[in-house]
């Protein structure tokens, strides 16, 4: 049965990727779809901002989020982890 | 030499590259044939990845689309990445957490369901097979094209390599050939990208001369600037504004999203690894090398777009250059002198445009327009076939798995021993490497249509259906298995109607909340998860052991 550990694990995780997916949306629906028009105003280079964020920006970000996925999520396993069971699965 | 002898040598040497790879990695375990013994480190899983998820349409296609549609085009570039996140974040560890060899794995056994087994293996049958035939296709054009061999025979010789070293090495086989080929579609893709890039703003990095000045003999100013500023003076819509309606491009980008995160072809490669920090790092690795040709495809689009135009507009017919005419034969360019003053008028006015330009020849045809040496030329068409087979094969193991592994030895013929699971294995991958090709020589019109919705197919029934397997705990086989008829009927229902029942009515004022057949799939996802929702409340919880399994998923793995 699920223990108080696994709970506040899966508690912690959930806050996690509801965060990460909230800045998901907001690169690409909203700065790349919705708000296109109005970041164009804004110029850097030869880029007009919400075309860029909609061609390459977004991309970018979400590699960023991805990564920052991996190291928090690494971080959490390490606390939450209980010794002393096998690796489920994976022996050679 | 020539760019066909450079195009020879290229292609025979990366072919005997992946001959050579088939060879060392024979299997002998359905655990090797399926999972590649889950044993592919992360950094080779995210190359593979990348290689199994960019097809024949992404090296080819993708950047002459978006060359023509211009900002809109970035329902493309998001779409295929932006799906890597909610696949990273909400499907790869848990799957591979669970543990088992394919998708139908998974629905069968957290909906404790040989119904919903089923549904799984038909859906991923359908999706994999229709994917599979434009990829054959794909292949068979570059052969056609590049080294003028018939178009039948340039997909047999396809077939028979992927038939070689699928068969022999299943998963394994196809995860190191995939690693070969990432490597060979990225440089191909990238090396005549910098090329143009230096050629025509000074600048190395192809995404940093997106965004800058042009040199003198380009004429100068930013080069979004003058495309936009080109785009006007012919007529054409201005280049980095959109064309379709915002709820359009939004629901078209969310299918796009969803839908990749529920390919099924895509989602095995995280069975794959050792475990589930593995399966975390390899989507990062697979999207980082996705992202290196889908953040300079647009770089291309512009560039392809801005050379085209320079090159042909108001120049004399009798003044074109040799690619010209070397793709006038292949029908990919026409040219109508309407006017009869002998010289190309290029523009956004179908009454007084006299050029006809096939998408795929940005890509293809682009080293030449931009007059780089001849072995780039040739790079091109070995990377085009590193894309179409790569992922080809990985969608043929999907069907392989799905025949031999969930409707034989988890269906109806439990029986059979672990050797003959892998003999049967190995004969569905070869019926359907035939099917396959057979569709790639005598392609059904709707091929290139029908890929597209697969997207909307995958993103209605497959995605929703596992997410809510992980993520919520009450949700039973009678809400997955409605919620998955539901959103799939709806969006073949509503893609049929529009594209092949009624075309006529096929516009915006039509459209259920001015949603296109592209981009339906969101919609039904979202019907998905209502219906499965509303169902699941209605009808008891799952039993305790499959309670256990969703709480074992969600627990940390252990060392």
């Amino acid at each position: 049965m699920p223990g108080r550990n696994d709970d506040a694990y899966w508690k912690a995780n959930i806050r996690l990727v509801l965060s990460l997916l909230a800045v998901w949306f907001l690169v690409s629906f909203g700065a790349g779809i919705l708000l296109v028009d109005l970041l164009d105003n804004i110029r850097f280079g030869g880029f007009k901002l919400g075309f860029w964020m909609a061609q390459q920006g977004s991309i970018f970000v979400f590699i960023v989020l991805i990564l920052v996925y991996i190291s928090r999520m690494d971080r959490l396993d390490a606390r939450y982890r209980r010794s002393g069971a096998d690796r489920e699965d994976s022996s050679p | 030499m020539s760019v066909q002898a450079w195009t020879f040598l290229f292609v025979a040497l990366t072919f005997s590259l992946y001959i050579g790879i088939a060879i060392w990695s024979r299997v002998r375990s359905t655990r090797d044939f399926y999972v590649a013994g889950k044993h592919v480190p992360p950094l080779a899983n995210g190359m593979a990845t990348a290689a199994d998820w960019m097809s024949a349409a992404s090296f080819i296609s993708m950047a002459g689309l978006i060359s023509f549609i211009g900002r809109d085009g970035a329902f493309y570039l998001m779409g295929w990445t932006g799906g890597y996140v909610l696949l990273a974040l909400l499907l790869a560890p848990y799957l591979r957490k669970f543990g088992k060899y394919t998708v139908p794995d998974f629905i069968g056994d957290r909906y404790y369901s040989q119904t919903a087994r089923m549904v799984a293996v038909f859906c991923a049958i359908v999706i994999s097979f229709v994917y599979a035939c434009g990829q054959m296709q794909g292949a068979g054009i570059v052969f056609s094209r590049f080294l003028e061999v018939d178009l039948s025979y340039g997909v047999m010789i396809g077939m028979a390599i992927v038939f070689f070293y699928a068969v022999l090495g299943g998963m394994k086989g196809i995860t190191y050939t995939q690693v070969a080929q990432y490597c060979v579609l990225i440089f191909a893709f990238m090396v005549p990208a910098i090329f143009i890039s230096i050629l025509m703003t000074g600048n190395v990095i192809p995404q940093v001369g997106f965004g800058s000045q042009l040199t003198e003999a380009f004429g100068g100013g930013y080069l979004l600037d003058r495309l936009d500023g080109l785009s006007e003076q012919l007529g054409f819509p201005t280049y980095t504004e959109g064309q379709r309606t915002t709820q359009d491009v939004f629901f078209i980008t969310a299918a796009l999203m969803i839908g990749t995160a529920g390919l099924p072809h895509v989602i095995i490669r995280f069975f794959t690894v050792p475990g589930v920090r593995e399966a975390r790092k390899s989507a990062g690795y697979a999207l980082i090398f996705i992202a290196i040709l889908y953040t300079t495809a647009p770089a291309v689009a512009a560039f392809a777009r801005a050379n085209l135009i320079n090159t042909v507009d108001n120049v004399e017919y009798s003044a074109m250059p040799e690619w010209f005419s070397k793709w006038e034969t292949t029908g990919l360019i026409r040219f109508t002198d309407r006017n009869g003053d002998g010289r190309i008028q290029y523009t956004g006015d179908a009454a007084t445009n006299e050029l006809d330009v096939n998408r795929d020849i940005m890509v293809l045809a682009n080293p030449e327009i931009a007059e780089l040496p001849n072995w780039v030329v040739a790079l091109v068409a070995a990377g085009g076939l590193a894309a179409a087979l790569s992922t080809a094969a990985g969608l043929l193991l999907v069907i392989s798995s799905a025949v031999s592994h969930d409707l034989l030895k988890r269906g109806y013929m439990p029986e059979i021993s672990e050797k003959e699971e892998l003999l049967f294995a190995r004969i569905s991958i070869f019926m359907a490497v035939l099917v396959a090709g057979y569709f790639g020589i005598n392609p059904p019109a709707y091929v290139a249509q029908v890929v597209a919705f697969a997207f909307g197919l995958a993103a209605a029934s497959f995605f929703p259906a596992i997410v809510m397997g992980i993520f919520n705990r009450r949700m039973n086989r009678q809400g997955a298995v409605a919620g998955m008829v539901a959103g799939f009927v709806f969006t073949a229902l509503y893609i049929i109607y529009f594209r092949f029942i009624n075309p006529a009515v096929d516009n915006a004022d039509n459209w259920l909340f001015g949603i296109s057949p592209e981009g339906i799939g969101s919609l039904g996802a979202l019907l998905n998860l209502l219906v499965a929702w509303a169902v699941s409340r209605v009808t008891p919880e799952p039993p305790a052991e499959v309670q256990a399994l969703v709480a074992d998923i969600r627990r940390p793995e252990v060392d």
